[in-house]
């Protein structure tokens, strides 16, 4: 490899100026000639009968087109929507699911109908005339009382509501009995809306002549979009076309494919015209699959010294009303219970549970900001129940040798989390601010110090584990790497930038790989229709560790090619070629070199070595060995006020390892905004649906509480480097770690600063209402926090 | 979150704003800063007929000193209010309680005179109004802000009458306005207002009910002597608020309680 300059170098992201000046294109920004707006009418009921769809009055609207329902579908689309395995291989029940309902909607905002108008303005108007005649059922809210014998279904004549129950490692009764002392807590994980600056949104264009489809789309993942809807359509992937332009954000909530994916491309077939939909932010708080939602029932015992001896962790997962292509990754949850600590014994159950709200599926982070939360609260409270620092049982746990082989059989690449805590207790001055907690106690100040300890797995992922997982296509990914005969070069990538700076990060990969300027090298992505046949899409932390490696690896075949050439040219052996900062030279003779670029244009000459074809350039598929296992330590400080609840997060310190860093300012990025959002989960967001009626109460920014950034103090960064040892780069992911960390840390610092009242858990979001309520119960008020939700 | 058609006219003058309100009937709304209105007709929970757009109209938003009170503009967006050196000093809780209004871009849009028409009852303006007994004047009457708070999002407003300004008394002695709340641009929760003036105090609660209230239970303890803590606790008397998605009702009466003690003590 070439000296480094460009990886590490702490540069601005050049996809920036044209973000933040409003030249960046959307779906939305993009039109064609023809083209209609399509407005979804979505139930209004949890749970129904549909007894009569009647259109007339909206057929006969001002600009009305057509006006489609079920029927009319059914003659474009087939088959239903996909649901993977994921960590559960064997579903007890998977409802199927065609994107529009047909004699039963089974959520609030499932599609009944739609209608196509010249404008968009026509199109809302006239779907208000659609007459659907509806009979309500029991709709299932509670995801405690969807498992009762007695409960109502969420799908007329189903047996229950069990989606899928599976014990990965039973009790070991003989070893939960070597603890000295057991806690047991219940943790709420509350459903949040993913809510991304640009909601979905498609466009449609079907040409019947030749029999291909078109579709731009707000998506994180273009070429999934495409197998899946080809299957639907039956239109195979060299007709079908998906472009994700910039993409407004994803958080996950963007992988997997929704109804409008398929019914707006199926109206554009039907209609003879271009479709295209924006969601609304109602529709998208309403349909866009939610996060979390998950409720976890944690046993953990330790011996009297601190040695931690077992933890038991049983998730009950809230899936909604059908199964999200990826509901069960969720239940990574699970794998991961243990955390950075050696236990003797972990035991774990996933229950997945259908309920009459939409679908749950993976949000920043997916299963591991569960499994950390669920972990550092009970380190915590077996802290408490022992009676030591928070700081020390953690120290004492710490899984210290790699690699490491926890109790499912994953395998931790590296790690160094003593080092990283050290550093978060220096930034935050733990010592001093221990201290101060203590005076502050003696003059009824409430103020609280959470750690959290992280570790994460991510960089989906190897073949053999992913490909049975997602049901046959392995999250491996692709590069195509093209260098022109004048030596400027295109870069194809299979994942997709919505936010993650990969036309900055890539580049500086290849930069350095090349030895050409960094300015020389153009990403492109988001377009099924240019560079690899396939690639695997943006989620789980895995654009780097796994798609910055296969930029790596296609850069690498160019450079073979081009040594081989360059030592033609020299009429030297290739082993005495050496290649530095993008020059070729004989190896004793440096004074005569020759350019990348000179190699690059003779390339597509004349003279070339026997049984060389001309050109320059390569395709990689890369497939990791291992998952990557970032990890760090975080550290609110937080002070509650014990009259009103209110909680004032004053500092927040991070400390993140994600291996070798390619560009320090991308990385600090994520974590900024990775941390923002796990506060929000513990501080401020909550989807609330009325339980008596299914009806969501947060469908606006009004009520759904996405904090700005005046609610947030300055992040403390810091960080370790320890190189992951999976990969050539030694790179780890960190798109997710600050939502990962955040959320316990501050209800570990919330529960710490009110443990003087003994009060022991605090769910999230930790609001001053709920707070108040808890301090008023702990006060000996007969009240709780609970009640007070409901 | 696209609103329903509607008929749009730009007026020029108050006269002409009522001559159009008055041809387009009742379904006619007064568009101003537009920061409640228009949120509302994007959820087509309003669906006015037409707009009547009086943003055009000169002077409608002056600020100045007038008899001994203060006359502040129905068009007075609130930062104008925020940084006018004549509400700094003739009513400086009002100056402060235009820069807890939301976020800077509803601070340069919205206004004091649609705030008011609004009668949301998380609304701070309606609240600082009824305590200090303002006045609000119309292009047909004054009516006392007693009279014209009469439930949530109900005034005595007729369909043709447009709120010109309103009239404040003088007062800057100490004063606080405790706003307390989520997010920093949230309405209030449950807001805490105190005033000195005219040797009493001015107690005033946002959002406790279908309308501001006056605690006058508070007022008089501490005229008679209680301590701030004492008379605090009466700020819930009376009080009968609905509960939300943010606060039950017991939790708003304590917040009232709380915030209102807070107020007193922190008044300056």
């Amino acid at each position: 490899m070439a000296v480094t300059t460009m990886i590490g170098a702490k540069i601005h992201r050049r996809e920036d100026p044209r973000l933040v000046s409003g030249e960046g294109r959307y779906v939305d920004d993009f039109t064609r000639p023809g083209c209609v707006a399509l407005a979804v009418v979505r139930s209004p009921h949890a749970h129904a009968l549909v007894k009569s769809i009647d259109i007339t009055q909206a057929a006969k609207a001002p600009g009305v087109v057509a006006v489609y329902t079920h029927k009319d579908f059914v003659k474009v689309l087939s088959g239903t929507m996909p649901v993977t395995p994921s960590f559960v291989a064997e579903k007890k029940q998977s409802p199927p699911r065609f994107p529009i309902a047909d004699k039963e909607v089974v959520y609030q905002g499932e599609p009944v109908a739609v209608v196509l108008a010249e404008t968009k303005y026509q199109a809302s108007d006239a779907s208000n005339l659609i007459e659907v005649e509806y009979e309500t059922l029991p709709a299932v809210m509670d995801l405690d009382k969807a498992l009762e014998a007695k409960s109502p279904t969420v799908h007329s004549g189903a047996p229950d509501n069990l989606g899928w129950d599976l014990t990965y490692i039973p009790d070991d009764p003989a070893v939960m009995k070597e603890a000295d002392v057991v806690i047991k807590v219940r943790i709420l994980q509350q459903r949040i809306a993913p809510t991304s600056m640009e909601t979905r949104g498609v466009l449609a264009e079907y040409s019947k002549p030749d029999g291909t489809l078109t579709v731009w789309m707000s998506s994180q993942s273009p070429h999934f979009v495409r197998l899946f809807l080809g299957g639907a359509m039956g239109i195979p992937e060299n007709r079908l076309r998906v472009i994700s332009p910039d993409v407004g954000g994803g958080f996950g909530a963007k992988i997997s494919p929704y109804s409008e994916d398929w019914l707006v491309p199926a109206a554009a077939k039907l209609s003879g015209r271009p479709v295209k939909w924006i969601e609304s932010r109602t529709e998208s708080l309403q349909t866009t699959t939610h996060g979390r939602g998950q409720v976890f029932e944690v046993e953990a015992g330790a011996k009297k010294d601190g040695t931690l001896v077992f933890i038991k962790a049983t998730q009950y997962l809230d899936a909604g009303a059908y199964m999200g292509t990826f509901a069960a990754f969720q239940a990574c949850a699970c794998l991961l219970a243990g955390g950075a600590y050696n236990w003797k014994h972990v035991a774990a159950r996933t229950v997945g549970v259908l309920t009459n709200k939409v679908p749950t599926d993976p949000y920043r982070g997916a299963g591991r900001p569960e499994a950390t939360h669920l972990c550092e609260r009970a380190i915590d409270l077996l802290a408490g129940a022992l009676k030591m620092d928070p700081a020390e049982i953690r120290r004492k746990n710490f899984i210290t040798t790699f690699p490491h082989t926890n109790h499912f059989g994953l395998v931790f690449d590296s790690g160094a989390y003593e080092k990283a805590l050290d550093m978060a207790m220096k930034i935050a001055g733990y010592e001093k601010l221990r201290k101060e907690q203590e005076e502050g106690r003696k003059k009824g100040k409430y103020l609280g110090i959470g750690l959290s300890s992280w570790i994460e797995i991510c960089g989906f992922g190897p073949s053999a584990a992913t490909a049975p997982a997602t049901g046959g296509i392995a999250l491996v990914e692709s590069a195509q790497v093209r260098v022109f005969p004048t030596g400027s070069v295109a870069v194809y990538v299979g994942t997709h930038s919505h936010g993650q700076g990969h036309d900055t990060t890539f580049p500086q990969i290849v930069a350095d790989t090349l030895g050409v300027p960094y300015d020389s090298i153009e990403l492109r992505h988001g377009d099924t229709a240019e560079g690899p046949a396939f690639g695997y899409g943006t989620y789980g932390s895995r654009s780097l560790a796994v798609g910055g490696m296969a930029v790596h690896k296609a850069s690498k075949k160019i450079v073979d090619k081009a040594r081989k050439l360059a030592a033609h040219m020299f009429e030297a052996a290739e082993e005495d070629i050496a290649f530095d900062q993008g020059q070729f030279y004989v190896k004793g003779s440096p004074d005569k070199r020759k350019a990348f670029g000179e190699v690059a244009f003779a390339s597509y000459g004349a003279g070339l070595p026997e049984g060389m074809e001309q050109g320059l350039e390569a395709v990689a598929y890369y497939d990791p060995s291992n998952f990557v296992w970032p990890f760090g330590t975080h550290i609110a400080v937080v002070e509650v006020d014990p009259e009103t609840g209110h909680v004032d997060l004053k500092r927040y310190i991070a400390v993140d390892d994600c291996g070798n860093i390619i560009n320090p300012m991308i990385v600090d990025g994520q974590i900024h905004g990775g941390v923002a959002q796990g506060i929000s989960q513990a501080l401020y967001e909550e989807v609330v649906y009325d339980n008596e009626s299914g009806q969501m109460r947060t469908g606006t920014f009004t009520d759904y509480l996405l904090p700005s950034a005046n609610e947030f103090p300055i992040f403390e960064l810091g960080r370790t480097i320890t190189p992951s040892p999976t990969n050539e780069l030694g790179v780890k992911g960190i798109g997710e770690a600050g939502t990962i960390a955040s959320s316990i840390a501050v209800i570990n610092a919330i529960c710490d600063a009110l443990a003087p009242l003994g009060i022991k858990h605090v769910d999230m979001p930790a609001s001053p209402d709920r707070l108040w309520k808890q301090i008023q119960e702990a006060s000996g008020g007969s009240s709780n926090g609970k009640e007070a939700r409901k | 979150m696209i609103p329903a058609a509607f008929e749009y006219a730009r007026a020029s003058s108050v006269e002409e704003a009522v001559k159009l309100l008055k041809n387009y009937g009742e379904d006619a709304k007064v568009l101003a800063g537009g920061h409640s209105l228009i949120p509302l007709m994007r959820l087509r929970l309003a669906q006015p007929s037409a707009l009547v757009d009086i943003n055009g109209i000169k002077g409608l938003d002056q600020i100045k000193e007038s008899g001994g009170k203060l006359h502040i503009g129905a068009l007075a967006r609130h930062v104008s209010i925020h940084n006018s050196q004549v509400v700094k000093d003739k009513l400086p809780l009002l100056a402060e309680v235009a820069a807890e209004v939301g976020d800077n871009q509803i601070r340069n849009m919205g206004t004091i005179g649609g705030v008011v028409a609004h009668a949301d009852a998380a609304g701070d303006y309606p609240t600082i109004a009824l305590m200090l007994d303002a006045d609000i004047v119309t292009n047909k009457r004054t009516i006392a802000a007693k009279d014209f708070f009469k439930d949530i999002f109900t005034t005595p407003l007729a369909a043709d009458e447009i709120v010109t300004e309103i009239v404040f008394p003088v007062a800057n002695g100490p004063h606080k306005y405790i706003k307390f709340r989520r997010r920093l641009f949230d309405w209030a929760i449950v807001g805490a207002a105190a005033q000195k003036m005219d040797g009493g105090w001015r107690i005033g609660l946002t959002n406790v009910g279908p309308t501001p209230v006056r605690a006058k239970a508070v007022e008089e303890a501490l005229h008679k002597g209680a301590k701030p803590e004492e008379a605090a606790q009466h700020a819930s008397d009376g009080l009968n608020p609905s509960g939300d998605l943010r606060a039950s009702p017991e939790y708003k009466k304590h917040l009232a309680r709380v915030l209102t003690k807070r107020a007193i003590e922190q008044a300056g």
